[in-house]
C-alpha cells in the first residue's frame, strides 16, 4: 500500500536514511509513519551542531491525532534541519521522502549503515505490525 | 467486522480510512482531516452520522414521560419541530448521554410526539435507561435503525442541498429557522448540527441515502469524516459524551448548566435532587476552555496543574485548524483563574484558560 523507495535505508521505528556521500546522510519519517499519523501540524527538531547517538530521541512530530517521537536512527553530529517544516509541517504529508525531510546527519561511525534495514526489509517489518 | 451504515460502499470508493467506531465501521477522513474541516469552516461538508441512534417517543403521556427523564424541560418546547439540546442523568445526577429532541407534531396535539438522536456508544444503555423509566407511564419507544442520517454543513450547506432536491424539500431548507426539523415526502431535515456552522441533519429511509450523497458530492459538498467533526465540534466547544462528561459527571462540571431546566420548581426529573445539592453546595470543578498559542498539541487527559488550588484534566484536546494553534476542554477546580500549566510529555506548559466556544462560523470568537 504505502511507498517504501529501494534506494533509502530503514529502522523499525518508521525513520528512513538517504545517503548522501562524504559521511552525510538525510533522515525523515516514511510514507507508512506518516499516514499512521495523519495531518502533520508541528515539527520538532534537534538543534544544529548538537550530538546525538542512534536510538536518542532527535525531535517530536505532532499530527492533528497523535504526537510521536523521533528517533535517531545512526549516531553522529547533526549538521541541517529542514526549517521549511516550521512554516509548512504537511510536507511530511505529501512529500515524506523529498521535501518532508526532518535533518542531516554527519555520522560518527559510518559502519552503523550496515545495520539498516533496506526497502524489503522494512515493508516486511510494517507487514508485520499490522 | 462491524456494522456498516448504508453509505459503507461510498466511502470504500472515496478512499476513507475506515476506523471502528463504537463498533460502527466509520471515516476517519478520506485523504486529509485538515482539509476536510476546512472545507466545513469555507464552504460545505457532510458527515455520514448514520450510526447515531433515533427513537421515537409516542403516546399518552410522551409529554410527562420526557419532562421526567431529561434534565432539560420539553415543555419549553412551544412550536412543533422545534429541538431542544438536553442531558439524561441518572439519580446521582451523572450524564447518562446527552441528546437532541424534536418536538414532531404541534405541542399539546392529540398524537403528540417526539424524536430523540443519542448517541451510538451509549445506545445500549440509554435504550434500557428509557425502556425502564417508561414502565411507569403510557408511551411507546420506538427505535429507528433503518434511518440514515446525514450531516450537511458549513456557509454553503443549505444552498447546495437546496440546488439537488425536490422544489418541497428546498423551499423547507429556505425557509427552516435555526434549531427547527421538519418532515418533508418522507425525510425529517432539521437546522442542526456540531459544529458551528449553518447547516442541516437529515434523516432520510436507507435506500434513498447513497442518491442523496452522490448528488451532494456532485454539487461539491466534501465528504468528511469523524476526524473533521471532531476538530470542528472542539472549536465549536461541544463537549463529546465519554470524553468531556459521563455517568460520574455533573452537567454542573460539564459546562452543561445552561440546559438544566430547574424551572419549574416542581418539576420532579431524574437527577434533580443531586444536581440541586450540588449547586447549593458548589460545585468543586468547572470545564474551561484551554488555548495554547505557542507549538504543541494538548491532548486528552494530560495533567492540568492550577498555581495554589490543585489538579486538572484535558478532557478533549487537539489542534485548530481554523486558528492554527492548539485548543481543548479541561476540568479543572472551582477558582481556577486566567492561567494554568499542562503537563505535556513531561514539561509544565503554560496556557490561557479561555470561555469556550473557540470558533463559530469560521471566526475565533474568544478573547
Amino acid at each position: 500500500m504505502s511507498n517504501v523507495p529501494n534506494e533509502l535505508k530503514y529502522v523499525a521505528s518508521h525513520e528512513w536514511i538517504r545517503d548522501e556521500g562524504d559521511g552525510v546522510v538525510a533522515i525523515g519519517i516514511t510514507d507508512h509513519a506518516q499516514d499512521l499519523l495523519g495531518d502533520v501540524v508541528f515539527v520538532e527538531l534537534p538543534d544544529v551542531g548538537a550530538e546525538v547517538s542512534a536510538g536518542d530521541d532527535a525531535g517530536v512530530v505532532e499530527s492533528v491525532k497523535a504526537a510521536s517521537d523521533v528517533y535517531a536512527p545512526l549516531s553522529g553530529e547533526v549538521v541541517a534541519i529542514n526549517e521549511d517544516l516550521e512554516d509548512a509541517p504537511e510536507l511530511v504529508n505529501s512529500d515524506p521522502y523529498g521535501d518532508g525531510w526532518f535533518f542531516k546527519l554527519k555520522l560518527s561511525d559510518a559502519a552503523e549503515l550496515d545495520e539498516l534495514l533496506d526497502a524489503d526489509g522494512y515493508a516486511a517489518h510494517c507487514d508485520a505490525e499490522s | 467486522m462491524g456494522h456498516k451504515t448504508a453509505l459503507h460502499a461510498q466511502h470504500q470508493a472515496l478512499g476513507a480510512k475506515l476506523v471502528d467506531f463504537s463498533g460502527w465501521e466509520m471515516p476517519l477522513h478520506y485523504g486529509s482531516q485538515v482539509e476536510e474541516h476546512n472545507r466545513v469552516r469555507q464552504s460545505a461538508g457532510m458527515f455520514d452520522v448514520s450510526h447515531m441512534t433515533i427513537v421515537d417517543v409516542a403516546g399518552a403521556q410522551a409529554r410527562s414521560f420526557l419532562r421526567h427523564l431529561l434534565a432539560n424541560d420539553v415543555a419549553r418546547l412551544e412550536h412543533k419541530g422545534k429541538a431542544l439540546y438536553s442531558a439524561m442523568l441518572n439519580e446521582q445526577g451523572g450524564v447518562i448521554d446527552d441528546l437532541i429532541v424534536y418536538l414532531m407534531t404541534e405541542p399539546g396535539a392529540a398524537g403528540e410526539w417526539y424524536r430523540l438522536v443519542v448517541n451510538c456508544g451509549t445506545r445500549e444503555k440509554d435504550l434500557l435507561w428509557m425502556a425502564d423509566q417508561a414502565l411507569r407511564f403510557d408511551v411507546t419507544l420506538i427505535e429507528q435503525p433503518e434511518l440514515a442520517m446525514i450531516a450537511v454543513q458549513g456557509p454553503k450547506a443549505r444552498q447546495r442541498a437546496e440546488q439537488v432536491l425536490s422544489e418541497s424539500r428546498a423551499r423547507l431548507i429556505s425557509e427552516l429557522k435555526p434549531f427547527f426539523g421538519q418532515e418533508s415526502e418522507g425525510w425529517f431535515i432539521a437546522r442542526t448540527g456540531y459544529t458551528g456552522e449553518d447547516g442541516l441533519e437529515i434523516m432520510l429511509p436507507e435506500d434513498e441515502a447513497v442518491e442523496f450523497w452522490q448528488q451532494l458530492a456532485e454539487a461539491g459538498v466534501a465528504p468528511c469524516g469523524l476526524g473533521a467533526r471532531d476538530t470542528l465540534r472542539l472549536e465549536a466547544g461541544m463537549n463529546l459524551y465519554g470524553a468531556d462528561m459521563d455517568e460520574s459527571i455533573s452537567p454542573l462540571e460539564a459546562a452543561m448548566g445552561w440546559t438544566l431546566a430547574l424551572e419549574p420548581a416542581d418539576r420532579q426529573f431524574v437527577g434533580r435532587e443531586a444536581l440541586e445539592r450540588m449547586k447549593a453546595a458548589g460545585a468543586p470543578r468547572r470545564l474551561v476552555g484551554l488555548v495554547l498559542t505557542g507549538r504543541g498539541v494538548l491532548r486528552g487527559h494530560q495533567t492540568v496543574i492550577v498555581d495554589g488550588i490543585g489538579e486538572g484534566e484535558i478532557t478533549s484536546g487537539s489542534f485548530s485548524p481554523t486558528l492554527g494553534h492548539s485548543i481543548a476542554l479541561a476540568r479543572v477546580p472551582a477558582g481556577t483563574g486566567d492561567t494554568v500549566e499542562v503537563d505535556m510529555r513531561g514539561k509544565r506548559v503554560p496556557v490561557q484558560v479561555v470561555r469556550p466556544p473557540f470558533v463559530r462560523h469560521g471566526e475565533k470568537v474568544f478573547s
